[in-house]
């Protein structure tokens, strides 16, 4: 299975991942003292790349974000920042789902022989 | 790992949250300028406490924790015909500071659409993802 879909499997697992993180941050932009995490995701896959294990690549890759202006009350959430990321990690998971779907169709006509 | 959350469930809840702001938010805005006869029995604005409610590592909604009431000092006026003031002819409007209101009221419908956005986004990618290959 791992070589008929390559990383794209694993990397619609990371891309899912961060669309949780991203959707958290943003469920958390009114919680004073709540500190916006993200996974670094080209670190990620590279990590997957090398041979490590998915749950350790996305663990091992996970930060806080550095606010460009702190708020007085803690909150490292800037929604123009997290809602940005998260409309980008959408595309990015739709891409990978649409090689994906490439590689079914490639599979799905050489079975059928056409 | 009982009842573990999805991404429904954060923007949800999130949602939730932001709705009880916006209750307290009109709750302060209806008692704008009522007044009460000691300072005491004065209304003073209500607020929400948000607190972060992590379930894996990946995952945090927020839950309103409790509502207190804010430290906004209510206003004593001279207003001797009011059928409501004391023996001095005073009366003690409401704790109430009507633009922190209203800015409240703005940015919680600006963070309820974001999680709205949030959730609209999560299903038609699940959607997608279910099929796929189809």
């Amino acid at each position: 299975m791992d070589k008929i879909f390559g990383i794209y499997g694993d990397a619609l697992a990371l891309r899912a991942q961060r669309l949780n993180m991203l959707a958290s941050n943003i469920a958390n932009a009114a919680t004073p003292n709540y500190k916006a995490r993200d996974l670094d995701f080209d670190k990620a896959i590279a990590s997957l790349a090398e041979g490590g294990s998915p749950s350790d690549s996305a663990d091992q890759n996970i930060g806080y974000r550095v606010p460009l202006q702190p708020a007085m009350d803690g909150n490292t959430v800037e929604l123009s920042t997290e809602q940005t990321l998260f409309a980008e990690n959408a595309v990015q998971y739709r891409t990978t789902l649409s090689f994906l779907d490439g590689r079914i169709g490639t599979l799905r006509r050489a079975i059928r022989g056409e | 790992m009982a009842n573990s959350m999805n991404i429904f469930d954060v923007a949800g809840r999130a949602m939730a949250a932001q709705l009880t702001r916006l209750n307290t938010t009109a709750s302060n805005l209806a008692n704008a300028r009522s007044v009460a006869s000691s300072e005491a029995e004065a209304f003073r604005a209500l607020k929400p406490v948000f607190r972060t409610h992590a379930d894996s590592a990946d995952m945090a909604t927020v839950d309103v924790e409790r509502i207190v009431q804010s430290d906004t000092q209510p206003k004593k006026r001279h207003d001797p015909t009011n059928p409501m003031a004391d023996a001095d002819g005073n009366v003690w409007e409401a704790g109430v500071d009507e633009p922190t209101e209203m800015i409240e009221m703005i940015e919680t419908a600006r963070q309820y659409q974001n999680n709205v956005q949030v959730l609209q986004t999560a299903k038609s990618l699940i959607l997608e993802t279910v099929r796929m290959g189809k």
